[in-house]
């Protein structure tokens, strides 16, 4: 990566700014390292996409930019909060005001409706249930699903449960979203259509969306690529490099 | 978030029947089992009890409970009542005997004599007939519950004939008292005619009844009559006691209760451990996104708890439930007559369940605690 992009990269709104991130993981008597010193920022305002290779890394680096897997070595900033010298409770709480997920498995809850479901960061937040139903049943209908609301997941499609899911990563207004390989389980037009959603809702001035994928279908609405190779960041740019 | 929790459990029916048949069977086995613990080793004392109005009960000094007794000689009774602060002293014959019924069979009975005079030591109610049957020649009173032992088929007993030790013996009452330990059948009689009944040595007196005059208290007599006349003096308390203490050290009955209890505490660690292992592990992907989304270890555990709560109040009250309705279906069961639920047993079982679920509960947890969000990406 050239020194310029860097000094480009930490003069704008920086929403994760990661430093010398590595990871190392015990596989019996050896140690495995699967990052190896990231140096990257995610700008707020872009939709940035981490592929490469399974085994790469991808879910590592990303699990630690969002505050859920701690780094052997490294710090992470997200916006401007070194989230690893939190202490436990105070970077959970960090992470239910800050940060949405959206799980490849969506992992709703399976005896709550759509609306409860979409409504769980805001009752974690402590909001009453009502209201927070409410605000998940708006979004459930920016999302075009606010008709199934009162759906257990069961009786939705895999992409109304994806919806229901994306509803739940943004109800609360974070203002970094973190997905892993959220259009696998979708035909190449859904795909698209989540990825054109989490653009709509999730990217703006202030916020961030960061998203693994395998799915070449999607490459072209990236504002971002990260190219990821056996735990090294080898492209940076807004397309994908020549020969993948 | 314990809205969500209760749904989550709720909401996986078989589960939830699973915890709350759990501790329903818990807490029924454990309720039951200890309520007619308690009962039959009060049967104990009922021989005490079915004499309410006596203070105190004098005895010869190697005697234990009113069915364990050493009879001493009749001049006992004029030493009890040259006792101070003794009202009344009547004699009172409790011994067993072989009655044969006109059809012949042969029945081991207890013949309890009563003073002729005052007829002090019948139980308090009849079922059948007045007290004063017993000035009609060779009177004796069934009790209610003996009475459905020696006859089977129902039928009234009033004027049936016995024969107790060659001596001829009429039914002409049914007397309303707590069974004995063994349910033996009793026969209430007076004294004199006891003394018939019963084969004769020379002592037959077994106790002597005891009332306190106003304003000694019982205990004060018992200090007083053992200091003057040697004899063995119990109020009726500490007798009623003595009888159940007797039960206890002389029979397996607590420690096969006591099997029965730790069994229904054991069944119900199993069936809610394993449910609650299982409901946990099939939702520990969902613990696992409300861990990243941002609930903390310490609200999981407050959910957990209410999940506990919820599966224990319903399955505690349906067991106790249980109880109440195995206690009152058999109350016409003479084995059970006056079967109570002490109120200690249900907090008893309440502290188990809370123990169960508190054992359980934590073990399931653990794995939730234990749960890296980072998981849920995988
Ligand atoms: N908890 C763990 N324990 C041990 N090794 C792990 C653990 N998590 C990941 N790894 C290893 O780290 C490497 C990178 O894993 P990671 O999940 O980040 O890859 P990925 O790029 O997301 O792959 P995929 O595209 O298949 O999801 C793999 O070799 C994996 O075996
Ligand atoms: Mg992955």
């Amino acid at each position: 990566m050239a020194e310029t992009d860097i000094q480009a990269a930490t003069t704008a709104q920086a929403a994760i700014c990661s430093r010398g991130v590595t990871r190392d993981f015990k596989a019996g008597q050896q140690t495995i390292t699967v990052l190896h010193g990231i140096d990257v920022d995610i700008r707020a305002g872009e939709l940035t996409y981490v592929v490469g290779e399974s085994g790469s890394g991808k879910t590592t680096l990303i699990s630690i930019m969002c505050g859920i897997l701690w780094p052997t070595a490294g710090e992470v900033k997200v916006f401007g909060t070194d989230i690893y010298d939190l202490s436990d409770t105070e970077l959970v709480e960090f992470r239910l005001n800050n940060i949405g997920f959206i799980f490849q498995q969506y992992n709703l809850i399976p005896s709550i409706d759509a609306a409860n479901n979409a409504a769980v960061p805001l009752i974690a937040q402590g909001m009453d249930r009502l209201e927070a139903r409410e605000k998940a049943v708006a979004m459930l209908e920016k999302l075009n699903i606010g008709n199934q609301a009162g759906k257990l997941p069961s009786q939705l499609s895999g992409g109304q449960q994806q919806r229901v899911a994306i509803a739940r990563a943004l109800v609360h207004e974070p203002r970094l979203v973190v997905c892993d390989e959220p259009t696998a389980a979708l035909d190449a037009a859904s795909g698209r259509k989540v990825m054109d959603l989490l653009r709509e809702v999730a990217v703006a001035e202030d916020r961030a969306c960061i998203i693994v994928t395998h799915d070449n279908r999607v490459f072209d609405l990236a504002d971002r690529i990260l190219v990821l190779e056996d735990g090294r960041i080898t492209h940076d740019g807004s397309e994908m490099p020549e020969g993948h | 978030m314990i809205w969500i929790a209760i749904r989550m459990l709720t909401g996986d029916a078989q589960k939830f029947y699973g915890l709350v048949f759990g501790i329903a069977f818990s807490t029924l086995l454990i309720t039951q089992q200890l309520t007619i613990f308690v009962n039959l080793i009060e049967r104990g004392a009922s021989g005490t009890y079915n004499v309410s109005s006596a203070d105190v009960w004098v005895m010869d000094p190697v005697s234990r409970t009113a069915d364990v007794n050493f009879p001493m000689p009749s001049t006992a009774l004029d030493k009890v009542r040259g006792v101070t602060g003794v009202e009344w002293a009547v004699p009172h014959l409790r011994a067993g005997a072989s009655v044969r019924t006109s059809e012949g069979d042969l029945e081991g009975v207890s013949v309890i004599g009563v003073d002729d005079a005052t007829l002090i030591g019948l139980p308090k109610r009849m079922a059948q007939g007045s007290i004063n049957v017993l000035s009609q020649p060779d009177s004796v009173i069934i009790d209610d519950v003996g009475l459905t032992r020696m006859f089977e088929d129902g039928r009234s007993p009033i004027g049936e004939r016995l024969e107790l030790n060659d001596q001829r013996a009429v039914i002409r009452g049914v007397a309303d008292a707590i069974p004995s330990f063994t349910s033996q059948v009793t026969l209430y009689t007076k004294y004199s005619q006891a003394l018939r009944y019963v084969p004769g040595t020379r002592n037959r007196l077994s106790f002597v009844l005891v009332g306190a005059e106003h304003g000694v208290s019982p205990e004060e007599l018992t200090r007083r009559i053992e200091e003057q006349t040697g004899l063995r003096a119990r109020t009726r308390d500490e007798f009623a006691q003595d009888g159940v203490d007797f039960i206890i050290q002389n029979t397996g009955i607590p420690l096969n209760f006591g099997i029965t209890v730790l069994l229904g505490f054991i069944v119900g660690v199993a069936i809610v451990g394993l449910t609650f292992s299982l409901f946990i592990r099939d939702n520990i992907k969902q613990f696992g996104a409300l861990k990243a989304i941002g609930v903390t270890n310490g609200k999981i555990r407050k959910m957990v708890a209410a999940q506990a709560g919820l599966v224990g109040l319903i399955g505690y009250g349906l067991g106790v439930l249980g109880t109440v309705f195995f206690i009152w279906g058999f109350s016409g069961n003479p084995t059970f007559k006056g079967f109570y639920i002490p109120w200690q047993i249900p907090l008893i079982s309440m502290a188990a369940v809370f123990v169960i679920l508190a054992l359980t509960g934590w073990l399931a947890l653990r794995n939730v605690l234990k749960t890296e969000p980072a998981s849920v990406f995988r």
